[in-house]
């Protein structure tokens, strides 16, 4: 009972925080109101037992809204609080893709018979999902190390205006002034 | 909470996101779009988990979509920061074409 | 069918019981209770610096906090309120939040079987929460004190996070209760030296203080606090010394072995370690420049997370080697 009525809470608030996102006119609340749909969700995630996979979307979320935040003051160049436009191109096929992909999800979700749940979680999840990660799905682990490891990379190559290289020369013999803008990378 | 409810909501955030997805032209808006339709996803995954088959593999599943999220952001914010300098650049070139 | 704390379920060692959330104000009264008397050290030595009498700075907290309480709200143009109070009043909460997890005796709030990753979202949420401090206002100075702070949480943060991780397996457990009884035999602390001194470091970035506090430095104009008035200033000066009290009480429960120590109670040995650490993180504070974030952000990513990481190999190496 109790249960139902944090999801309820919970889903609504996830929702509303979502199309918040589209609705605010500051880009400051924009990212925080996607903060909270996500903490929403995480939490949702504790009700299923999920205790690690919660708490850890709400942590990378809300770390990763604080940066978005910044981005999202960078690059929209202008503060439509203060210059009210509109910042949306095609709205009503837009929102009528939406509706239209409500729908099936929707239909999908309460036509499809689905089957009874088999198995029980496991006494402790957060173990269970080390040992699988450690054992059977070690493969997965593996696989998403690189992943991340090539997209540090990337993401830097794409990023960075300036390497060391640029700054201190081929053989890095350079001398490089620490409270330049630029001297933390070196 | 059933898994029908769990799967309605989930649709629900992920509608919003679509919308947002292909109606905002600011770059970063649009991934706003994605990641909220990540998030439905996340949360769809674990009400398929916890509702038909509590195993581990479906936590590594949900452990890999947080992963992708993770990923789809940094790699947008990198092109969008590279797209942002060589725009300015423009930019500032063709002022200075002018001056000349 | 769930519930959002599992049932006490210790390993080894005491059994942590899980309180009902009824407790949660004795606890924010005992967290604001050592927070406050950090506070009024502080306050004394700023005296003694000065050469004041001990006396009068041991009461410029309590004299502070009365004129705060009575002050009028300051306002600025186009402030976006909400998010500005919301950060503002979140620090206090999260400090609350942090210590729910933290085993008070055989007591705690929260027995979540993840205490540690449920600290380290919290100290994570604290990035928000200066944030927008900073941004609520409309004030340029504050805005630059709030940009500083994430410049420097990308800095402390990873370190941070390593240095939780070292005894979370060091115990074979994220649950805060089991770290606790691993510790029976030796305290963290001895073997894991370097992560308890990058935890210290969190601590003082997350609370914004001392080396870390230049979100709110003086070349600023306050940063942060700059536009702060009246209750949300208290608010916001209240929740970092709230913060660096409850960093101390988990850097104690993760290092120090908790509420362990002869003769008295657990209670009372968890609070007299979290006052020490507490003591000695303020005397330390005092005694050290302010850091510009760039330098902070090369050190951490530089040389510090290189070392935690060693340290992390090491405790992992030892656990394999126990077997």
């Amino acid at each position: 009972m109790l249960d139902d009525v944090v999801f309820w809470v919970l889903a609504v608030v996830a929702v509303a925080a979502g199309v918040a996102v589209f609705r605010v006119d500051s880009m400051a609340r924009a990212t925080y109101a996607l903060a909270v749909s996500f903490v929403a969700v995480g939490l949702v995630l504790l009700l299923f037992d999920l205790q690690f996979l919660g708490v850890i979307t709400v942590l990378m979320m809300v770390m990763e809204m604080a940066i978005m935040a910044i981005y999202m003051i960078m690059f929209m160049g202008m503060n439509p609080a203060l210059m009210p436009m509109s910042m949306v191109h095609a709205k009503r096929p837009s929102l009528a893709v939406a509706v239209v992909t409500f729908v099936v999800l929707a239909s999908g979700a309460v036509l499809i018979p689905w089957p009874s749940r088999r198995g029980a979680p496991a006494s402790d999840l957060t173990v269970s999902l080390g040992q699988a990660l450690m054992g059977s799905k070690m493969l997965v682990m593996m696989t998403v190390s690189a992943v991340l490891f090539a997209t540090i990379i990337g993401a830097l190559v794409l990023a960075v205006p300036r390497g060391r290289y640029d700054r201190l020369g081929d053989d890095l013999r350079g001398r490089v002034d620490a409270d330049q803008p630029d001297g933390a990378g070196q | 909470m059933t898994l029908q409810t769990v799967l309605l909501v989930a649709a629900a955030l992920f509608s919003v996101g679509l919308y947002g997805a292909i109606s905002q032209q600011v770059v970063v808006m649009v991934m706003m779009g994605l990641e909220l339709m990540l998030n439905a996803v996340v949360l769809a995954a674990g009400g398929f988990w916890w509702f038909l088959s509590p195993a581990p593999d479906g936590q590594v599943l949900l452990l890999v979509v947080i992963t992708a999220m993770t990923v789809e952001m940094a790699m947008g914010f990198a092109v969008a920061t590279l797209l942002h300098r060589t725009r300015n650049e423009d930019m500032t070139d063709m002022a200075t074409d002018l001056a000349q | 069918m769930s519930e959002l704390a599992s049932s006490p379920t210790s390993t080894a060692g005491i059994d942590v019981v899980q309180t009902s959330a009824a407790w949660a104000p004795l606890a924010a009264v005992l967290l604001l209770a050592t927070a406050s008397a950090a506070a009024s050290l502080d306050g004394g030595l700023a005296a003694r610096a000065e050469g004041r009498s001990l006396r009068s700075g041991m009461s410029a907290p309590w004299a502070e906090t009365a004129r705060l309480f009575r002050q009028r709200r300051r306002t600025t143009l186009a402030a976006d309120v909400l998010l500005w109070r919301v950060g503002g009043a979140s620090l206090l909460v999260l400090a609350l939040l942090k210590v729910a997890v933290v085993p008070f005796g055989r007591w705690t709030l929260g027995d979540l079987s993840v205490g540690v990753v449920w600290f380290n979202a919290m100290d994570v949420a604290v990035w928000a929460a200066v944030w927008l401090a900073g941004w609520g206002p409309n004030s340029a100075s504050s805005l630059v004190g709030g940009y500083r702070f994430l410049a420097l949480a990308l800095a402390y943060e990873l370190p941070l996070m390593f240095a939780l991780t070292a005894p979370a397996v060091g115990a074979g457990s994220l649950r805060v209760g089991d770290v606790v009884a691993a510790q029976h035999d030796l305290w963290f602390v001895v073997w894991m030296p370097v992560a308890f001194g990058v935890f210290c470091a969190g601590v003082v970035g997350f609370s914004v203080w001392g080396p870390l506090s230049s979100p709110l430095g003086p070349d600023l104009g306050g940063g942060v606090l700059a536009e702060l008035s009246g209750i949300d200033r208290w608010l916001v000066l209240a929740g970092r010394w709230a913060l660096l009290t409850a960093g101390s009480a988990f850097g104690v429960t993760l290092f120090w072995g908790g509420g362990a120590g002869p003769a008295l109670p657990p209670e009372l040995w968890l609070l007299l370690k979290t006052g020490l650490l507490l003591a000695a993180l303020v005397l330390v504070q005092r005694r050290l420049p302010t850091l510009r974030p760039p330098r902070v952000v090369r050190a951490a990513w530089l040389v510090v997370l290189p070392l935690v990481l060693l340290q992390l190999l090491v405790v992992s190496v030892v656990v394999v080697g126990r077997g």
